[in-house]
Formats: structure tokens, sequence, C-alpha cells
């Protein structure tokens, strides 16, 4: 799916969170910053799926906590269908939550143990009163329980007895609750079994088709991004450092980073194994409080050069790419990005 | 939203056996909370009814000693001093030749309106205050928890004996909030602790990402979760209490004769001699007390479990 001409639901401009690192207990002064999330821009238009794929620690849930305003940025915007949400508090910030839903990752700390399945899917209904009238509020909380596949006479059971698979489910029906456009799924299946997972996934299609949602999907599992995903963006350091469709990012990956992590995936298929290559990627992430001047996977990059020690490479349409069309096209933030076969899967 | 759909995927499969496996006691038709449950389990819970029975039957003595003794706590006669058990006088008498039994029954209402006011008093600012700084963190977690630092390096009885000899009423509300006052640091702590630990918890990222004010996370999300080491802590504080009481009398500074109580029996009962000669004047006080505290940790006991899903 390609963006074509229609206007974004979401919109995320040069978007920033740094949180300060302070010494001393009295007088507090700042010594420096976790540079989580440091400038990302990306468009989320209605209907699709945007991947957002990375390592552990390169700023994937600071973005799904500022999309969602549990956290403040220290620059930058986010603009749901043109307004600026990330400013917002009060009533205004309230009504725009209604619209932007999030699933967790971790269906044992998400629910509340000391309520009962009822309650929690109901409270989006005793926060918004003008959701569903009074009367009507059991009765939508079954049709949602039944809407993600659970029976609905499990409304006054407690979320310790059901499995991590139903937990997710219950928690995808309390995001539902309020009809939202957007949901941010932040690592929705990686804390379930491997059986489970596809389970989730197939019904969060399976919602989005029905109810025409938006999702950003968070996730470092490639596969799954993949067979969810419309549009990918790989994050390294707190910053996209390739963004395309899923056909971009998989088959034509031009990002050396982007190209690391897909010769990592196991492929299944032993004929199609041997061909391969395998990037092995050297040395640790640098720290987000410390990170290296201009292009920030120079550290691990087996092209890295003098240039990219200096200069920071902007994300945008590489010269390789330029004579290309369609899906291919894409934004890659390297200065020497070029595709290269035989990494890529399937 | 469209019609509510049944997907035929396999898990409609798994929902069934797992409604073969749980035993359903289940009436889907009626909306049940944590409270109504609680409350279901606390009726057959029979720890919690034998508690509530006692703490009902001290309370009504408490209220109307009469009831029960019918002879006057200050009827004395010195002639009998240090007697033991006569008929008419089950449980002897004591230094002054008054009747035990009947001053350890008007001994109830002082005792226990001090421990459960004070222990209710201490309870109530120890978790506002300690649930605020754990909640808000930062400069008012700073600001309370050393405030509770402060509060909390004041020794209770040395503190106690400070401010009701300068106070110098007497009667049981100065005693309630001299201790409720001093008391709280240790329950603040421990609220703060468990308020840290429930806020962690994604549920309070997903109420308020649902536009959750914050008395909402806080009142049906953090508190439930938080308010068990609370309510061990505060009964078996209501013990220490009522023990804190008797120390006060003894020390002439808490409740004064007229005023009968098992701590001001106790304390004069407290000599070596005395003890030796006649134990039942100490026995019988720290008996009722005994059974008194025992009531409230029983009763504190099944109303935590019963507030804890997990355990049904």
């Amino acid at each position: 799916m390609t963006p074509g001409a229609r206007e974004p639901i979401l919109e995320v401009r040069d978007l920033v969170k740094h949180f300060p690192l302070t010494q001393g207990i009295v007088f507090r002064r700042q010594v420096g910053a976790v540079r989580a999330v440091d400038g990302i821009s990306f468009e989320l238009y209605p209907g699709e799926t945007l991947g957002i794929v990375g390592e552990s620690g390169c700023g994937k849930s600071t973005v799904a906590k500022l999309l969602m305003n549990l956290e403040r940025p220290t620059a930058g915007a986010v603009f749901y269908k043109g307004e600026d949400i990330s400013r917002l508090s009060g009533r205004a910030l309230k009504a725009v939550r209604r619209n932007i839903q999030m699933v967790f990752q971790d269906p044992y700390t998400s629910l509340n143990p000391r309520m009962t399945v009822g309650d929690i899917i109901g409270e989006p209904f005793d926060i918004h009163p003008e959701a569903a009238p009074k009367g009507a509020r059991r009765r939508r909380v079954r049709e949602l329980l039944d809407v993600v596949g659970l029976n609905p006479e499990y409304i006054n059971r407690y979320p310790h007895q059901f499995s991590g698979g139903q937990r997710q489910r219950i928690g995808i029906a309390r995001g539902l609750a309020l009809n939202p456009e957007i949901i941010v799924a932040d690592e929705p299946v990686s804390a379930l079994d491997v059986s489970v997972q596809a389970q989730v996934i197939n019904l969060m299609e399976q919602l989005q088709d029905e109810f025409g949602l938006a999702y950003m999907v968070i996730a470092h599992d490639l596969s799954i991004v993949r067979h969810i995903s419309d549009r990918v963006g790989v994050m390294y350091l707190g910053k996209i450092v390739e963004i395309g469709s899923d056909t971009a990012i998989y088959d034509h990956p031009t990002h050396p980073y982007t190209q690391a992590l897909l010769s990592a995936v196991p492929v299944p298929d032993p004929q199609a194994r041997e061909g391969r290559e395998r990037i092995i990627l050297t040395g640790d992430v640098p720290s987000p409080a410390n990170p290296p001047s201009g292009c920030r996977f120079r550290t691990r990059c087996w092209k890295a050069q003098e240039r990219c020690e200096r200069q920071e490479p902007p994300l945008a349409v590489p010269p390789v790419l330029a004579d290309r069309s369609g899906e291919v096209l894409h934004d890659s933030a390297c200065h020497f990005a070029e595709e290269k076969p035989r990494v890529a899967h399937g | 939203m469209p019609e509510p759909h049944r997907p035929d995927t396999p898990f409609d499969a798994q929902g069934a056996a797992l409604d073969e496996a749980v035993v359903t006691r289940t009436d889907p038709g009626r909306a049940r909370s944590l409270s109504s449950d609680a409350w279901h389990d606390l009726r057959r819970n029979p720890v919690f009814v034998i508690s509530a029975l006692l703490i009902v039957f001290l309370l009504v003595i408490a209220v109307w000693p009469s009831v029960i003794a019918t002879r006057d706590p200050l009827y004395c006669q010195l002639s009998r001093s240090l007697e033991g058990p006569a008929p008419g006088h089950w449980f002897g008498f004591d230094t002054q030749g008054c009747d035990v039994y009947t001053r350890v029954v008007y001994g109830a209402r002082a005792s226990i309106a001090v421990g459960v006011c004070a222990t209710l008093g201490v309870a109530v600012l120890g978790t506002v205050v300690g649930g605020l700084a754990g909640f808000f963190g930062g400069f008012w977690d700073a600001l309370l928890s050393r405030t509770t630092d402060v509060f909390f390096a004041v020794p209770l009885v040395l503190g106690a004996i400070v401010f009701l000899s300068m106070i110098k009423l007497s009667g049981i509300w100065p005693v309630v909030l001299v201790i409720a006052a001093l008391g709280w640091p240790q329950i603040a702590r421990i609220a703060r602790g468990a308020v840290i630990t429930a806020k962690q918890n994604d549920y309070v990222q997903a109420a308020r990402a649902l536009g959750a004010s914050n008395s909402r996370i806080l009142l049906r999300h953090i508190l439930p979760n938080a308010v068990a080491p609370v309510i061990v802590m505060a009964t078996i504080m209501l013990g220490t209490i009522i023990a804190l009481e008797a120390t006060l009398s003894f020390l002439g500074v808490g409740l004064r004769p007229p005023t009968v109580s098992w701590g001001v029996d106790i304390s004069a009962a407290s000599d070596g001699m005395q003890f030796r000669n006649a134990p039942h004047i100490l026995l019988y006080p720290a008996a009722a007390l005994s059974l008194c505290v025992l009531a409230f940790i029983m009763m504190g006991d099944a109303v935590r479990d019963a507030l804890d899903p997990k355990l049904r």
C-alpha cells in the first residue's frame, strides 16, 4: 500500500525526547541527557500499519509513549489530523485520547489484577461517559469480548484466570472500547508463546479490516513486522535510519544496519539459506547518553569512512534508488547507501 | 461499531476447554466487582466471622458495659485488696480492692477507643502522606519523605510524654491525637513503597492513556494494589497502640484514674511483688487486651486475603 495523496492521520515532526541525567541530591544539576529519541519524523495514514523495528534501547517504546502523550517531548510535535497534540492537556487531551489507544507489551502487568474483566474493559466508558450510554455499557463490554474472540460469559472473571494470549485479547478489547482510529501497539506479542503470537496478530489484522484502524506496531521481531506492516521504519539509537514500504525494506534494503538486521533473521528453507550472506556486527550499541558524531551507526559499520564521522547523513531517497520507482523507492540515512543482494530473506 | 462476530479460529475451542476446566460460579447477568466478591468471600470465611463477632462483642461492652457487669468499677473495698476469686467476683480483687471483672469490662471502652481511633488516624495520615509522596515523586516525595523522617526521629514514647505533660488535658482524645500525630511515619514509609511498586505497572499507564484523572488512578488502580501491607501493619500497630496507652498511663501522662482502662490496670499490676502474690490482677486485663488485638489482627488478615482475587 503506498500512501499516495491521502492525508496522514498522524504526523510526527522532528520528535525529540531527552531524559536528563542529574547529579546531587539537594542541588540537582544536569550532567547530560539520554537521547532516547533524537529527531524522528514519519507519517501514519488511515487504515495502514506502520511497523517500527530496532534493537533494545533504540527508543522504540519512547516513541510509543510520546505518541500516547504519556511522556512530553523535549522538542518536535505530533500532529493528529493537523492538530499538534503533544502540547495538549486537560479536556482537549482527554478528547484526543479517545482516538488514539494503546496495546501494551506485557499482558501480565497491563491489566489491574484487582479488577474484573468487565471493569477493565468498561473503564474507558467510565472515563468517557459520552462514549456509551450508562445502560448499554455492560452490553458493549460483552460485545467487545466477543469481538476479540473471548467468551462474553468471562465478564466477571479476574485477569489471573486467563492465559497470556487471552489477557492480550482483553488488552486489545480495552483499546477498542472507545472506537479509536489509531492503535499504538508496543511489542504486542513479544511476551506470548509463538503459537499464540500468530493468533493475536491475525486478530489484530482482522480488527483492522473490520474497523479501519491505523496501527503503529513496535516490535523487534522482523518476521512479525513484515507480516503485519504496510510500511516499516528501522530505528537505531533514537533515529530512523531507513523507512519505506515493506517490500522496499525487506527486499531492497540500502542501509547497512537494515541489511545486518535482515541477515540475522533465521531462514527456515535450507536451500534459500545457502547462497545467503550473514553480516555479523561487531561491538555494542553506543550509549544513547553519548552517541557518536555524524552517522550514529558508523562505529559498527563496515563501510564507515571519514565522511561518516563528520557529516550526519540525511534521511532521504539515496542516489542509487533515484531511478527506481514504485514501492522500492524509499528513504535511507546513509552516505553510501546501496542494495546488497543476498541479505534479504524469503 | 459493526455487528459483533464470532471468529472461527481455534481459540473458541480453547475457550470452551477453559470453561470446563475452571469451575464456574459465575452469574454473568449480574455485574460483580472486587468489593462485592470480597464481601461474598468474607461472609463464608470462619476466621472473619469469628473475629467480627468478637469485635462486635467488644464494641457492645465498650458502649454498654453495664450489660454484663452490674457493679460499679469505682466501688472498691480496701479490706479485700488482692483477694483471689470469690463467688460473684470471679476474677478476684485488685490492689485497691476493686472487682477485677468489672474493671476489665469497663476498661474496654477507653482501651478500644484509644486503640481504634489512634490506629485509624495513623493509617489514614500515613497512607495519605506516603501515597502522595510515592505517587507524585520528585519534589513532593522529597518534601513529604523528609517530613516523615523528622517525625520518625522523635521517639514515640518520649514525644508523647512531652506533649501530654504540656497540654495537661485529661480524657482519651489528647492521647489519641498525640499517638496519631507521632505514629504515622511507619505507615507512611510502607505506603510510599507499596505505591511506588504499584505505580510502575503497565495498567497505570493504560489508565492514563485512556485519559483517567490522577484521583481515579490513585483510588481505582494504585490504592487497591498497595493497601495490603498497610492493613497488616495497621492491625499489628493496633496492639502496640493499646499497649502504648498502657505505658503512658503507667507513666502518669496517659489516661488517669478515675478513667478505667486495661492499660491503667495493667500498669498498676505490673509490680513484680504483686504479680507473685496475686497474678490474677495482671492476667485478666492482659488477656482482654490480647483477645482484642488478636480479633483485629485476624480481621485484618481476612480482609487482606479477600481483597486479593488470586487467593480465591
